[in-house]
């Protein structure tokens, strides 16, 4: 499918991404486009209980039923979007924040900052990250912003990792010799010549990381930590749903479609990008 | 090659040793009494002091640090603040839940994996291959617990085949106790199992291109038996390393599959010793995992050893990036 291209020759060019870019990019702009139009219209309150309404299957009224509290399922899926959008965007934003800079500067001062931000990293990859999630919501108590901070901190180190990888290449480059000759000093060379030159890279690791992010949301909602109510969430719904599987089974498939639709989006724009932006980053000849 | 391996050990002593005072200080800047969690509010001033006392929480930080460290190297561990018996008896009967359901997971995984990945790579371009990444590509998109989910309504409450969740016990018998497992050890290992045939179908294609298979083929060994004796022995080092890196995953998942299933294991442990706040559980089991997981990679690194002779002879230069 989208998996990177044989040689320079079949590659995409231009702004083609090949038929699984663009519709990953179609997904992904559908679930944001809905999660926005959520914050001013859903067809119904996500949160209005009508009891007489109870597990309803689709109906005009309900186009996808309604779940064990009578609430409107297509409603509550239109808001979980908003929810699982906003905690992966912020939460890798700010993984990104902090590993960025500190990956630019592992790569600028190399010496004991490269050792020590390296071995930051060795140690917070000893941690399986839906530990350190689960126990920073847990000790920090459940919600939606205990949620962003736990799956930031786990993008810190990915960030710090790649951001230095792709920096140090950069660093070998005769451009950065040249301002280095300038009389530029390392901390404007970093902002002016490296990260503009490692932007690629970040995007295509941040489209992963957020499709990461909304299975990491969706995981620790399915747990009780995530966003508590009245904020829906996909995995809370999948968490409520669990109880009536065999009531019910349309409550518990429609969620988890909703975050492998997205999530899949997200992986497949993100593989197109890779393809599309990566050959300028490889190493090239006489970079080691 | 003995280098190597010395520098590596030592590298995971301090990660552990780092990990463990992590873990201790942000347990310890947390607010809450351990003494007044097992006593209850309205506990009297002297009875809490003197069970303070008895826990040792009375010391100064560095000395409990230490006990507690070493506890844990020498096996006794402090008591569990909810159940009120030594952490290693509550591990035991759970690890005989969750190892053998990592294993399985890791089994099946592989054994998916490792063929899928292989044939995508044999049949490039082609309609095995569009398959195989396609399905992949749709299975790392899926959260396991929902995976989970899907499994038990078809497999439990469709056909009637499997149980939906529980464990019966290894005392149940072997059959029993294994169609318990399977399920959950399914959800846990087709996401990876998705993410271990795309490195699979990489690593070889890599391979493939390389003189030596070349060489192989020139010497009239057939594509299948270049790739088998030749291919598949330089595609392992990657495949070794993701394999690594997966078994993090798999323990951190049985967290949430546990849930999911209802089975009493590692994960579940670790998931109400959180909720109930029993910061002794806790930091034993957060520690636990964190030294499986650096084992594992040490294992790793050693495995590069084995499968890659220049390593062993110590000619390449293992870089940190």
């Amino acid at each position: 499918m989208s998996e990177p291209a044989a040689g320079p020759a079949t590659r995409p060019s231009g702004w083609r991404l090949g038929v699984g870019g663009w519709l990953g990019a179609a997904i992904a702009l559908g679930v944001a486009m809905t999660a926005a139009l959520s914050l001013v219209w859903t067809p119904h309150d996500p949160a209005a209980m009508t009891m007489a309404d109870r597990l309803q299957g689709p109906s005009a009224l309900h186009p996808l039923g309604t779940d064990h509290f009578g609430r409107d399922t297509l409603s509550r899926l239109m808001a979980g979007a908003r929810v699982s959008i906003a905690v992966s965007l912020v939460a890798v934003g700010l993984g990104a924040g902090v590993g960025v800079p500190l990956g630019l500067l592992a790569a600028a001062r190399r010496g004991w900052i490269d050792e020590a931000v390296m071995r930051f990293n060795d140690l917070a990859f000893a941690f399986p990250v839906l530990l350190t999630a689960v126990l920073v919501t847990a000790l920090l108590g459940p919600g939606a912003v205990n949620a962003i901070l736990a799956i930031a901190l786990f993008n810190i180190p990915v960030f710090a990792r790649v951001t230095r990888g792709a920096a140090l290449s950069i660093w070998k480059r005769p451009f950065i010799q040249a301002a280095r000759l300038a009389g530029r000093g390392r901390p404007r060379i970093s902002l002016d010549h490296v990260l503009p030159n490692i932007g690629g890279t970040l995007i295509v690791q941040g489209t992963i990381q957020v499709a990461l992010a909304i299975l990491a949301e969706a995981s620790l909602s399915y747990l009780g930590l995530g966003s508590r109510p009245p904020e829906v969430s996909w995995g809370r719904m999948l968490n409520e749903a669990q109880t009536f599987l065999f009531l019910s089974p349309r409550l518990a498939l429609l969620p988890g479609l909703a975050i492998v639709v997205t999530v899949l989006g997200l992986n497949l724009l993100g593989d197109a990008l890779r393809d599309r932006l990566d050959p300028r980053l490889r190493p090239r000849p006489g970079d080691t | 090659m003995a280098w190597f391996l010395a520098r590596r050990a030592v590298a995971l002593v301090l990660t552990l040793w780092a990990a463990s005072l992590v873990v201790f200080v942000v347990l310890e800047v947390l607010p809450g009494d351990p003494a007044l969690l097992i006593l209850g509010v309205g506990a009297r001033e002297d009875t809490l002091a003197a069970l303070r006392e008895s826990m040792g929480l009375d010391q100064p930080a560095w000395a409990r640090y230490l006990n507690w460290v070493g506890g844990l190297l020498t096996g006794h561990m402090a008591n569990s603040l909810t159940y009120d018996v030594p952490v290693p008896a509550l591990l035991g009967p759970r690890l005989a839940v969750s190892g053998p359901l990592a294993l399985l997971a890791l089994t099946l995984a592989v054994a998916l994996a490792l063929p899928l990945g292989v044939l995508a790579a044999a049949r490039r371009g082609r309609a095995t291959d569009v398959t195989v990444m396609g399905v992949s590509q749709l299975g790392v998109a899926v959260p396991n617990f929902w995976l989970g989910l899907l499994l038990v309504l078809v497999f439990a409450v469709g056909l009637r085949w499997l149980p939906s969740g529980g464990f019966p016990g290894w005392e149940a018998g072997l059959g029993p106790a294994l169609a318990a497992l399977i399920l959950p050890a399914l959800a846990l290992a087709l996401p990876q199992a998705a993410i271990l045939a795309r490195v699979t179908r990489s690593a070889v294609l890599e391979v493939l291109g390389e003189d030596y298979m070349r060489t192989a083929r020139a010497k009239g060994l057939s594509h299948a038996e270049a790739l088998w004796h030749h291919g598949l022995r330089n595609a392992m080092i990657p495949l070794v390393t993701i394999m690594g890196l997966q078994f993090s995953f798999l323990l951190a998942g049985t967290i949430i599959i546990e849930t999911v299933f209802t089975l009493p294991g590692i994960g579940r442990l670790m998931f109400q010793a959180i909720g109930q706040r029993d910061l002794v559980v806790v930091r034993d089991l957060v520690v636990l995992l964190a030294a499986t997981v650096g084992v594992v990679n040490f294992l790793v690194d050693v495995s590069y050893a084995l499968l890659d002779p220049r390593l062993r002879h110590g000619r390449a230069g293992v870089a940190d990036e």
